[in-house]
């Protein structure tokens, strides 16, 4: 009987020092899955090893044999005993192990959930698996369904629809402002992690051009060579306002550095094309009367915070939708592996038949030398026919029962009424 | 009796895409905005035969009476949006125009028909060119009330920082503004050669080219509106909101000038006389 497990810790189950244990090296994948490989109990494995998650999944046919070695396997990993990392497994075994593998790759078990990473993180490790040879008839379908699992969840629920970090917040809203950034141009102020991580996003979105200024005129050039930005300084500001669409502010100012007026004014000589100040400073660099204006939009880090918080509370709800998703699926992968059950039967069904057929034939033709090839060829397909016709109606049979309870009595009947298995069936 | 029934099945399939439209909106699946596409795309056809029959048949543009006018308007309107569909590919405006545009065949169809008077007069290639020229550039101005309307919901929301469900469906405020601008655009030249297409009619049929009656002082007063909005935009800089409302405002006046001037305040361009014969 086959099985499918699952087995592993992820953020929820395990502390993250004990994940970094085991998740340590990158080329881990490829030692856990060629130790795999060696091992009898397991017929097909995949290693996936992300920063919020260790696990290995695995098809087998000796569950107990197979969940000790993977557990073996990952202690040796991370030099920690057993014992110390037991309690923090969690251990899924076929419909479970489905569930959780589609949830994994719709990114439902994520921490953030509904973050685009993990899919290509799982799509990497199957790679890997397929590399190594470790992935077999059941993991490659198990995978594939998984990535069309990601995929309808992704589209037909909202679930990776609402930005949940400061930057990618940011990022949206300024599309929502200007659709396309491409070509757009983009003033930072100052600098910080978050700042930079916003200018980054834009850049990604293809915005044309990013003016870099700090007090320091230095540290401005600095910042605008990892940009591939241009430097100016920081009294030129109000100057490059007349040009860019898009400012980042994060100075350490206690002053407002972007003043009402000062906006008002510009926004004439902009002939109002929109602004969208993105203030990431604490205290806050852009005077928040600038909101007020027509075509300017000020967003500052509590706004921001704001909009995420919102969009997490709508993942939640999506994430119900998703679920049914899952389960559909979960559904209808059971269904096939039930189907992969009576496979054997009938592929040894087929070989019996042609075997016996083969037998004939080469008897008769020994008999019936004065046959012309043409007449031999139609012989062979008289008898392909006659074997088919009669193995077709069992198989039909057997197919139909293949999601039933009674599936294992129809195996063995079909098995014995055929002499499938010549060992057991000679004491009758 | 041909021609009833394709309208009649020109308005469930407009009135099937509206639903379809407003669904999509709700559940944003692909699938149910193609499929209301296809509807509305079909009842447009159907309803393009219709109107060339009618065509046809009267030898005159069908626009004789509220409920023939109203009716072209609808199509008009649709017909813009499927213009600037090709263009922006803006699934979202479908869920404002198909209800609009459905709105406006279901009051027609509740306007009594009674038999309509195609008078000689009426049979001038002016007239014809009058009255689809205007409509036109009427169905351009609703496209452009839509996207204002959409552009004030999605602007609120921002500015006000309180991102509904509005926020991730509708478009960008750009694109709202973008469409707001060449609606106006291509909308003012229609508006302006269907006037000038009137008074030559005018003049051809009546013998004067302007006779300040009421329907075509409101003309001039929505020409006028419409041509301050677009200066206003081009050569003053106007963008997003002012200009989104002024447009609005610009549109409930073209609403009163089709509506208003036509029904209560009587004269020779008054649907009454249209219908009861007694003007022209």
């Amino acid at each position: 009987m086959i099985t499918i497990l699952d087995i592993g810790m992820n953020h929820e189950t395990a502390p993250v020092e004990l994940r970094e244990c085991i998740a340590r090296e990158p080329e881990n994948a490829s030692l856990v899955l060629a130790s795999m490989r060696e091992l009898s109990s397991i017929r097909e494995g995949l290693f996936l090893s992300t920063c919020n998650r260790v696990e290995a999944l695995c098809v087998t046919e000796e569950p107990k044999e197979a969940r000790e070695s993977v557990i073996a396997l990952l202690s040796r990993l991370g030099n920690v005993p057993e014992a110390d990392f037991l309690s923090s497994l969690f251990d899924y075994k076929d419909r479970e192990a489905i569930r959780h593998i589609y949830r994994v790759a719709s990114s439902l078990d994520s921490m953030v959930v509904g973050e685009p990473q993990i899919l290509g993180q799982i799509k990497d490790a199957y790679y890997e698996a397929t590399r190594e040879k470790t992935s077999g008839v059941i993991l490659n379908r198990l995978l594939h369904r998984a990535f069309h699992v990601a995929k309808r969840v992704r589209t037909e629920t909202g679930v990776s629809d609402a930005a949940v970090s400061i930057s990618y917040a940011a990022v949206e809203l300024a599309k929502k402002i200007f659709y396309d950034l491409e070509g757009k141009k983009v003033l930072l102020i100052g600098a910080g992690e978050m700042a930079e991580l916003a200018a980054t996003h834009l850049m990604s979105q293809g915005v044309s051009a990013i003016y870099v200024a700090n007090r320091t005129f230095e540290r401005a050039i600095q910042l605008a060579e990892s940009f591939k930005g241009r430097p100016v300084s920081f009294e030129e500001i109000m100057t490059q306002i007349l040009e860019v669409d898009i400012v980042i502010s994060s100075t350490a100012s206690t002053e407002f550095i972007i003043l009402y007026d000062q906006v008002k004014g510009s926004m004439k000589k902009r002939r109002n094309r929109p602004l969208f100040f993105i203030d990431i400073a604490v205290p806050r660099d852009v005077e928040p009367r600038v909101n007020d204006l027509d075509n300017v939009y000020v967003y500052d880090i509590d706004d921001l915070k704001g909009v995420i918080e919102v969009n997490m509370a709508q993942r939640q709800q999506e994430a119900v939708k998703a679920e049914r998703i899952v389960e559909e699926e979960v559904i209808k992968f059971e269904k096939w592996l039930k189907t992969l059950a009576v496979v054997p039967t009938i592929v040894s069904l087929k070989e019996k038949a042609e075997a016996i057929r083969k037998a004939e034939i080469k008897k008769s033709l020994a008999g019936l030398q004065e046959l012309t090839p043409a007449q031999i060829k139609q012989m062979e397909n008289l008898t392909v026919s006659i074997t088919e016709k009669i193995i077709n109606d069992p198989i039909l049979v057997l197919k139909g029962k293949a999601g039933r309870s009674t599936r294992d009595n129809y195996i063995d009947i079909m098995r014995k009424l055929f002499k499938l298995d010549p060992d057991n069936g000679e004491g009758e | 009796m041909v021609a009833p029934i394709t309208l009649n099945l020109a308005l469930l399939l407009i009135l099937l895409a509206a639903a379809g439209f407003i669904v999509y909106m709700v559940k944003q699946q692909k699938r149910i905005y193609a499929w209301s596409y296809r509807l509305l795309l079909a009842g447009f056809v159907l309803h393009t035969l219709y109107l060339g029959h009618q065509y046809y048949t009267l030898g005159v543009q069908p626009v004789i009476g509220m409920k023939a006018s109203l009716s072209f308007f609808a199509w008009a309107i649709i017909g813009a949006y499927l213009v600037f569909h090709l263009k922006f590919k803006l699934m979202i405006l479908g869920s404002f125009i198909a209800p609009l545009a459905a709105c406006l065949m279901i009051i027609s169809t509740t306007i009594p028909g009674g038999e309509v008077v195609v008078k000689p007069s009426f049979k001038s290639l002016w007239l014809t060119f009058h009255v689809a020229i205007s409509f036109l550039g009427d169905g351009l101005f609703a496209l452009a009330f839509i996207a204002a309307i959409m552009y004030l919901i999605q602007e609120r929301q921002i500015k006000k920082k309180r991102l509904g469900s509005f926020y991730t469906r509708l478009p960008s405020l750009e694109t709202l503004d973008t469409i707001n601008h060449y609606s106006l655009m291509y909308g003012f030249p229609f508006l302006t050669i269907g006037m000038v297409m009137g008074a030559i009619y005018a003049q051809n049929t009546l013998g004067t080219y302007w006779q300040w009656d009421p329907k075509e002082v409101w003309s001039l007063i929505t020409w006028l509106f419409y041509a301050a909005l677009l200066h206003a935009r081009i050569a003053v800089g106007w963008r997003g909101r002012r200009a989104a409302i002024m447009s609005i405002i610009a549109f409930l006046v073209l609403i009163f000038t089709f509506l208003g001037a036509s029904l209560w305040l009587s004269d020779y361009h008054s649907f009454k006389n249209l219908e009861g014969g007694t003007g022209v």
